[in-house]
């Protein structure tokens, strides 16, 4: 940041919070989530169901559906351009306010820098989106090549006929003989689907790629080429990426750095050997300890004790420490502050602090 | 021990009785069903105690010229037909053939349509498609043709009409459960029900059934409603019931030559029976959403 | 030595489809001891689901026959196989769609003993229910509440005390795991090891998961295209495998660490269609060893080494048939 002539990173997001309201209770999404990466780079974002890894993700794209999803706070930018940024003092009062009723008076606590069109035109050409169903994503009456083709039309002005040709060199990329272009979805088989879907993402050559657990509904054998094909395009035309997922074995297999969320907020950031060789979070160490050992068959398995916190309650403290092993009164009481371990291994535990970091804190 | 045990049995049984105030809690905080409920409430209501409030020998039978064609006033709240009788007094004993006739016919049409639709469903094959074949034909004969050549056949009589309005019934409910038996047969739980020993009975009764209890129930309030309606129609063409018989759809038929200088005489059956129709689906949704635990 | 509680011989089911018969499970022989757990895994649509809900006659099975502790079920008459079904239960794959909608949980656990009438009046069923409840660890409060209000892995635990309500020898778990997460998914694993070491059950387990299906069997059966194409005891078949299926599925489990990864074999080629099959080895088409041999007659499952057995004309010996 010191350097102006540094390229910016391909996105950042800065406290972000995300609630939906519903009629009877608010659930917390999102809660003062932070993350970076830099161009290039494959960032992946691991935790379990209800962590709030999609709504992150369509934040981003600005996709989250409003009513009953509201960003509170927070700024996302991508590639250095603001897309979304928190009011500040007196504007906030006066947008804050214009529902009216003092009890939403921070609905709009954030604000789209950039109008709806603007948006429309970066979906696609600036950052794209792949989710995790393949079968329920491409539209089942339209040819895959003109499903491509359209997302190249409209963000290029091109003829129809050049579009196709695109679409076709596209299917080649990811591994599609041209000629089956012209078939529909249901001609294709799961992996195959999963192929035309990041084809269609990758159309406009985004530079940032949100995939959210693109291989999750793929068989292990399918998700290998998937993940291959991924890996050697994002290495080609280095775009970015966020790999949202549940599995430390993809993380391990095709990202650079790690973010595992909890609740909403980062609880361990780093490279990938920092967080998989010098784990600090006692819930990274769970995750971990609750797989299968690979290695020997006997071992118990241990898994984190409890289920995740209830979304519509707002937690004082550590929102781990009624599952953590090593809770003591301090983590129910005061939210974790990050700690960081090097420039960037960062860990949001009571356990650790600048002291005793270096040493494995108190763990 | 015993005494734990003891204390946990009545916490629980609490509970188990708690499931149908449940229900009730959750309809009741829903405005609109409440309103229809009780709507339909008074409709009954007046229609039992009639004969306390009217004299069914005056307000039927009896003519009273010198007070014909009287709009409404505070002596006759809906005014009085052409010859002179209380038009109140007579949509409220209107109101008991009408409502009878249709809560009997559809409860009717339902049971065997729901029966039909039932085995259709879980079974399928053959059987499947001779209950369904059948039931096309039917649907393909219009419902009120239908009506009119069994009441013709049989004569014009209440029973006679609500054989026919039943009759008109059963394809629709039976297309209905079928395709609602349909869309739970194959599910994961009724093969569940199958791997813990559930036999054919127990699997449509205990699973099958509640589950498509949503759609039966918007159905049903839909065709009683359209049944009224059907049964106006009927009176109206001169099928239904006859004079001096008072019935919403005869009445509304009877208001028709006056439409110009005594309008209401049309307008208020018309209305009441508006009314009803739209209580009976309003609680019909209430009801639907209410019997759903997801919906809590 | 224990004895053999599960002895299935050729079994097959043909499901007929507009095109002709869809050999879901094509010949498929293996036997389970007492007390054992056999781990059966393949992709989707290599019949280990089909297979599973034939072995318990849930299906029809179309030629071969299922031994339950010596008898052959799939002649029994309905009225007996209704009885055996006590001793034979599944846990589903789906907690969300597994359980009724509209049945509480305790409802849900009730069901069986109702059906089968164990405990004659409502105090001692409820006695039963709780003491299940006990057993699969969900707590007392959650009698009365819908299946809905309940996380995945608490859904689950339902299934599994509805399958224990009428004491089975033998349970076929089919993905019991696959939907739920990784801290929940290591609680209901093991969960049922500990039930199978106190109750002496005998599993089945179905999964796409070879990490799961790793850590929890004895012995492990894997399946392509309706038919085995390797067994061996766990240890042997992820330390020695043979099969080059086998290889390629082992090489492609994503490995959570960033030490000893594997080489990866990545499959190329066209899944033979399983409707109506050639003669020939189905892997045939994906396979970077196949020869003019695999391809003109179906290999057969071989003993490699003790209790190890493979069906490959290149690496599983000299054995199978044109």
């Amino acid at each position: 940041m010191e350097n102006i002539d540094r390229t910016p990173p391909a996105l950042e997001i800065e406290d972000l919070f995300v609630e939906f309201r519903g009629r009877n209770s608010t659930v917390y999404a999102v809660n003062g989530l932070n993350l970076k990466i830099e161009k290039g780079q494959t960032l992946g974002l691991v935790g379990e169901t209800g962590a709030g890894k999609t709504t992150t993700g369509l934040a981003v794209l600005g996709l989250i559906a409003s009513p009953p999803g509201v960003v509170t706070q927070g700024n996302i930018r991508l590639g250095g351009r603001d897309i979304l940024k928190s009011l500040e003092g007196e504007e906030r009062e006066r947008l804050g306010t214009l529902w009216g009723k003092k009890k939403y008076r921070h609905v709009y606590g954030s604000r789209f820098c950039v109008s709806e069109g603007e948006l429309q035109k970066m979906r696609g050409e600036k950052v794209s989106m792949i989710f995790q169903d393949p079968m329920t994503s491409l539209n089942p009456v339209i040819t895959v090549e003109k499903q491509i083709a359209e997302v190249i039309e409209k963000h290029s002005k091109i003829s129809h006929a050049d579009a196709i040709g695109k679409a076709r060199d596209m299917l080649e990329t990811v591994g599609i003989p041209r000629n089956r272009g012209s078939e529909y979805p249901h001609q294709f088989s799961g992996g195959m689907k999963q192929r035309v879907v990041i084809a269609i993402a990758l159309a406009c050559s985004p530079d940032l790629l949100i995939a959210d657990e693109p291989t999750t509904a793929l068989d292990v054998t399918i998700q290998a080429q998937v993940l291959d094909m991924m890996k050697k395009l994002k290495e080609k035309n280095h775009t970015s990426m966020l790999m949202i997922t549940h599995d430390l074995g993809i993380v391990a297999e095709i990202c650079d750095c790690v973010s595992v969320i909890y609740a909403g907020r980062i609880v361990e950031h780093g490279t990938l050997e920092d967080v998989f060789d010098h784990t600090l979070h006692p819930y990274t160490k769970g995750l971990f300890d609750s797989l299968p050992d690979l290695e020997n068959r006997d071992t118990r398995l241990k898994p984190i004790r409890g289920l995740m916190p209830d979304p519509s309650i707002r937690y004082e403290g550590c929102p781990f420490a009624d599952r953590c092993d090593y809770a003591s009164d301090i983590c129910r009481k005061e939210p974790p502050r990050e700690v960081h371990r090097t420039d960037e291994h960062v860990v949001a535990c009571h356990l650790y602090n600048e002291d005793n970091i270096a040493e494995g804190g108190a763990l | 021990m015993t005494m734990n045990q003891s204390v946990t049995s009545s916490e629980n049984a609490g509970k188990r009785k708690g499931q149908f105030s449940d229900v009730w809690k959750r309809l009741s905080e829903n405005r609109a069903a409440m309103a229809g409920l009780f709507f339909l409430i008074f409709l009954i209501f007046m229609a039992v105690f009639a004969d306390v409030f009217f004299d069914y020998q005056k307000a039927c039978v009896d003519l009273n010229i010198a007070e014909r064609l009287q709009w409404p006033s505070r002596a006759h709240w809906f005014g009085t037909d052409e010859f002179g009788r209380d038009m109140f007094a007579r949509v409220v004993f209107g109101s008991r053939i009408s409502l009878s006739i249709g809560f009997i016919a559809v409860a009717f049409g339902l049971l065997i349509g729901g029966i039909l639709g039932a085995l259709s469903g879980y079974f399928g094959g053959a059987l499947d498609n001779i209950i369904m074949r059948i039931c096309d034909i039917f649907l393909a004969v219009p419902m009120m043709l239908m009506a009119i050549v069994i009441v013709a056949a049989l004569g014009t009589s209440i029973v006679n009409l609500v054989i026919a309005l039943a009759i008109a019934c059963v394809p629709i409910f039976a297309r209905i459960v079928r395709s609602a038996v349909l869309s739970v047969r194959d599910s994961e739980y009724v093969e569940a029900a199958r791997a813990v020993g559930g036999r054919t009975g127990h699997i449509i009764f205990r699973y099958i059934l509640p589950n498509c209890i949503g759609p039966i129930i918007v159905q049903t309030t839909l065709r009683i409603a359209a049944t009224i309606s059907n049964i106006a129609a009927l009176s109206f063409i001169g099928l239904g019931v006859s004079a001096p018989t008072p019935e919403w759809g005869a009445l509304l038929a009877g208001g028709r030559s006056f439409i110009r200088d005594s309008s209401y005489l049309a307008t208020i059956p018309g209305i009441v029976i508006m009314l009803t129709i739209l209580a009976l689906n309003l609680l019909g949704d209430g009801l639907r959403d209410a019997l759903d635990p997801r919906l809590r | 030595m224990s004895q053999t509680l599960m002895d299935v011989r050729h079994l097959k089911k043909y499901f007929k489809s507009g095109k002709g018969f869809v050999h879901a499970v094509d010949d498929v022989s293996f036997t389970i001891e007492e007390g054992r757990t056999l781990g059966v895994v393949g992709e989707s649509g290599c019949g280990k689901s089909t297979l599973g809900r034939t072995v318990l006659r849930l299906e029809e099975a179309t030629d071969g026959s299922v031994l339950f502790a010596g008898e052959d079920i799939s002649r029994f008459s309905r009225q007996k196989m209704w009885e055996m079904r006590r001793s034979m239960q599944m846990i589903f794959q789906d907690p969300f769609s597994s359980l009724n909608p509209r049945m509480t949980v305790s409802e849900a656990i009730e069901d069986p003993l109702v059906l089968y009438k164990i405990c004659p009046d409502r105090a001692s069923r409820q006695k039963r229910i709780e003491e299940l409840m006990e057993t699969v660890g969900l707590a007392k409060r959650l009698y009365n509440t819908y299946p809905h209000e309940l996380d995945g892995g608490r859904r689950q635990r339902i299934g599994i005390a509805r399958a224990l309500a009428l004491n089975p020898k033998f349970i076929v778990c089919d993905e019991p795991v696959s939907a739920l997460d990784v801290s929940i998914q290591a609680q209901i694993l093991n969960l049922l090891q500990d039930l199978q070491k106190e109750l002496n059950l005998t599993y089945m387990f179905i999964t796409h998961d070879l990490s799961v299906v790793y850590h929890i069997s004895d012995e492990i059966m894997v399946m392509y295209l309706g038919q085995v194409v390797e067994k061996a005891p766990s240890e042997v078949l992820f330390s020695n495998p043979v099969h080059p299926y086998t290889k390629a599925l082992l090489s492609a489990i994503p490995v959570p660490s960033l030490h000893n990864r594997r080489q990866r074999v990545i499959m190329k080629g066209e899944i033979t269609s399983p409707i109506d099959p050639p003669a020939e080895c189905r892997f045939a088409k994906r396979c970077e060893f196949a020869t003019d041999r695999c391809r003109s007659g179906e290999p057969r499952l071989t003993e490699v080494e003790p209790g190890h057995f493979v069906s490959c004309f290149e690496f599983g010996g000299d054995f199978g048939t044109a």
